[in-house]
This record gives C-alpha cells, structure tokens and sequence, in this order.
C-alpha cells in the first residue's frame, strides 16, 4: 500500500495571477480517506490559502462538487484509494465562473431555479378546514426519483449544452420542474411549459446522457428532459386540436 | 417563428428515427448488400412494380423515404449548432435541413402519386 | 484592519474604498470547438449523431430506387448495376453499420423517454427495450418476405 499519494489541485488567485495554475501538494494515503478528506489535510498543515466549499461531508448537500481527474465528482464521496497510484488532478465545475481556487459562482443555476417555480402551484388553495393533500404511494413513486436532487451542479458540469450555451436552462432545473410537474398535488404545469418551450428550454436538450451518468443521487435528469419533451410535445399536439380546451 | 413549430419538429425527429430504427436496416442489408453480392435472390423487376400499384406499399415508401429525412434534419441542424458552433447561421442551417426534408418529401410524393 | 493588499492584475487604482480592490474577476473557460473529443462518452454521443447522415443517405437511396422503378425496367437495371459497384458496396456497408448503430442506441434510450405505468409500477426499462427488439425482428422479418416472395 503506498504512503503518501500526489494530489495535483488548480489554483486560482484572482489577486496574483490571470489564469489559473496547478499545485501539488504530497499527502498522506489513508485507505478510508476522500479527496474532502485529503483537502482538508491540505488546508489544515499545509496551505490554508486553498479555498473550496464542503459542508455535511456525507453527500446529502451538494457542496463539495469539483471534477476529479476530469470527472465531476461529490468529493466526499469520492475515495482517494480508487485513483492510485495517483497523481490525482481536482478542479472546479465546468461551465461555471471561477471565483477562487475551486471555487465556482452559482448565481446562474440559482437564477434559473427560481425560473421554473419548484414549488406547489395552485390554480386554487385548499381552505384549512379540508384538511392535508393526500397522496396515494403509487402518486409519489411518479415523482420521486427527480425530488432526490441535491443541486450540486455535477450535471451543469456535465452538459457540453450548457457549456455550449449558458442560457440553456440546463438538466437540474428542468428535473425539478418535472418533479413537480408530476406531483398529484401541483397544478402548475402549464405555467413551466411556458419557460421551458422557449428556445433555452427543453428542446435545447440533445440527449447527451453525460448529466444522468454523474448524478450522485440517481435523479436520471437525461430521462426528465425526454419525458418532459413527450409531455410538451402531446401538449402542443392537444392545443392545436382543440383550441377551446383550457387545463 | 421556428420556436412555435419546435415541438413538431422534435415529433418529426422522434417519429423519424423510429422508422429509421425499424426498417432502414432491413432495407440497406437487402438492397444494399444481399442483392447485389448475390446472397439472396434479388425480386425481378415485375414483382417489385407489382408491389408498388398497391396503395399500401406507396404509402410506406413515403413515410419510409419522408420521415428519416426529417430525422436527419433535426438532428444535423442541431450537430451542427452545437458540434461545429455555427450559431450565428442559424436560421439558415434550419432552412437548408428542414427544406431539403421538405423536398425530399414532395418528390417522393409526386412520384408515388402521380406516376401509375 | 489597515492593511492594504497588492491591487488585481491588470486593475488600475482609483481613489475609491479599499473592499473595490477585490472585486471578483472571475475566470471563465471557453469550451474549445474539439470538445467533443475530450472524453468517450462526448465521442460516442457526436458518432451517434452522424448515424442521422447515413439514415438520410438511405432514405434518398429508396426514393432513387422508386424513381428508377417508375421510370420502367432500363432505368431500374441501370439502378441495379449502380448498386453493384464498389463505391455504391462500401457506402451502403459503411450505412449498415451507422444504422444499425443508430437503431441499437435508439431502442435502449426509447424507455427514458417513455414512461410505462401498468398497475401503478413502472414497466422495468430491459422489458421495453426487449419490446421494441422483438417488433423489429418481426417487422424486418415482414418487410423481407414481401420483398423476397414478390
């Protein structure tokens, strides 16, 4: 078992420097240790200038993205065993800016998110005294999958679309405009189409499947934006024929 | 004015690669390879022309000729937007895809409807 | 407190509050035209794209066969001899296979667009795909007999 393992991290210091570098940093190896584990060692005894964000360190956040070795990667979950004998690159999230070191600005996924209204919508809310929404299991296996995203952007990283084209409203937050979309209890799916039949909206999507491939938690946001292109689709399809039909 | 019509287009591209899926393949080995290397017994022309007096048949050469042609211009506008970066010719990269389909489609038409 | 850090790189000082002096100069990538190219999964995607030239390549070849057809049994001959050629050979194995190509990938992603419920589960993606394997050996197989029994 090797001892000590090289870690090869981008740096970027927007006071001293206009591009970014790399800097290596010789850790120790733990077995059970992730790539967090192995910057936190970094930021603790050897460089504490190194900037980067991480929080529950248990992959329920979404925090900690960076690219591993040109793979978008939860860091905490990302163990330094499986990249031996190393070196090991760690850079910050394609398609975002970069603000410091492995640092990306997120403004635009946070912007867009609100975009597409990721909550209830009702053409009428329940009085009180009615009591809850209730929802049979079959209605929540509809959606459920999608509600498990935890916006860690490895999927913007992902999408060569969104490199391409930054306005496009991108995998995450299309997934949750899906999510509930298909929740029981929501009415507002004619309002998100609108957004989303824009030209940065879903049809921007070629099925590329890279978003799919390195979502940590399963959401399949690639078969979200295909589902929802049908729904559009048949919708489009439905107005068309029956243009006095209102939802 | 592109935008309104995505949706159709995007049908046209499912519906297209479907039958691209289904029956292209089948096609190109018989047509393509079997025939012509003599693997199989190629139909004499009378059966073949036989065959296309039925309605039926014309009528699945056309979707079989027109809607493949649709497939490819959807896809081709797009991997050339965001393969080759050519943003700034879009709308005539989506004139000459969706009109050569367009064509393509009224040829096989006129030929198959107008022709006994 | 009091301390005033080198100015960013590039940035003129104005006499202005000291906080101005950081203001963030991000640093924005530019994806490189050959982006594709940079993992497999980019590479398999774009191959899977071009399969579409090969699938209109087939198509024009079908609607040149109803032309040749209808024009009598010189010209469908004249097709025929075409056909046999070796440039008509390579092009049409070359199609083959992105077709074959094309409709393999399109049947295993058919079931993330198509969502079956059957009794309030989701019918399991390899039975979908399974489905859509099994019709087009049924299909070809018809389009074959027709062909072939004339």
């Amino acid at each position: 078992m090797a001892s000590t393992v090289t870690l090869s991290v981008a740096r970027y210091r927007p006071e001293k420097e206009s591009e970014p570098t790399f800097q290596t940093y010789e850790i120790p190896f733990r077995k059970d240790w992730v790539v967090l584990d192995a910057l936190n060692y970094v930021k603790d005894t050897m460089d504490g200038s190194l900037s980067y964000r991480w929080s529950c360190r248990m992959g329920v956040c979404g925090s900690c993205g960076m690219k591993v070795n040109g793979t978008p990667k939860l860091t905490c979950a990302t163990f330094l065993s499986d990249y031996l004998p190393g070196p090991i690159r760690v850079e910050p999230l394609d398609n975002f800016p970069v603000v410091r070191d492995l640092v990306v600005d997120l403004t635009d996924f946070i912007r867009k998110l609100k975009q597409v209204k990721p909550w209830i919508v009702r053409k009428e809310e329940k009085p009180l005294a009615e009591g809850e929404y209730l929802q049979t299991p079959a209605e929540l296996d509809a959606y459920k999958q999608f509600s498990m995203c935890i916006n860690c952007m490895l999927c913007y990283s992902a999408c060569p679309i969104y490199g391409l084209e930054p306005s496009f409203i991108g995998p995450a937050a299309i997934a949750l405009a899906q999510r509930y979309n298909l929740d029981s209890r929501d009415q507002g799916a004619s309002e998100r189409l609108k957004l989303m039949s824009e030209d940065d909206g879903i049809w921007q999507c070629t099925f590329v499947g890279e978003c799919t491939e390195v979502c940590p938690k399963h959401v399949d946001p690639a078969g979200a934006i295909q589902q929802y292109k049908l729904s559009g689709a048949s919708q489009w399809v439905k107005s068309l024929l029956l243009p006095w039909g209102t939802r | 004015m592109l935008k309104r019509i995505t949706p159709l287009l995007w049908l046209l591209f499912s519906a297209g690669g479907t039958v691209a899926a289904f029956f292209l393949p089948i096609h190109l080995l018989l047509t393509g390879l079997a025939f012509p290397l003599g693997w199989l017994e190629a139909p004499p022309y009378e059966s073949l022309h036989r065959l296309l007096m039925h309605p039926v048949t014309r009528l699945y050469l056309l979707v079989l000729i027109s809607l493949p042609l649709f497939h490819w211009a959807h896809r081709f506008r797009y991997t050339l937007y965001d393969g080759l970066q050519l943003k700034h010719l879009t709308v005539l990269i989506a004139v000459l895809c969706y009109g050569t389909a367009l064509a393509g489609t009224a040829m096989a038409a006129y030929l198959l409807w107008t022709i006994p | 407190m009091g301390q005033v850090a080198a100015a960013p790189v590039g940035y003129t000082v104005k006499s202005e509050p000291h906080y101005t002096l950081y203001h963030p100069r991000w640093y924005r990538r530019r994806m490189s035209v050959w982006w594709w190219l940079h993992n497999r999964a980019y590479t398999f995607f774009v191959l899977r794209e071009i399969t579409s030239i090969f699938v209109a390549f087939a198509s024009l070849l079908y609607l040149w066969q109803v032309r040749a057809l209808l024009q009598g049994p010189q010209a469908y001959e004249g097709f025929l001899a075409r056909l046999k050629t070796p440039l008509f050979l390579t092009l049409d194995t070359v199609a083959l296979l992105f077709v074959l190509f094309h409709a393999i990938t399109w049947f295993n992603l058919t079931p993330k667009a198509m969502v079956v419920r059957m009794g309030g589960r989701r019918v399991p993606d390899w039975a979908i795909i399974g489905v859509n394997y099994a019709a087009w050996i049924v299909l070809s197989g018809a389009v074959a007999f027709a062909l072939l029994r004339g």
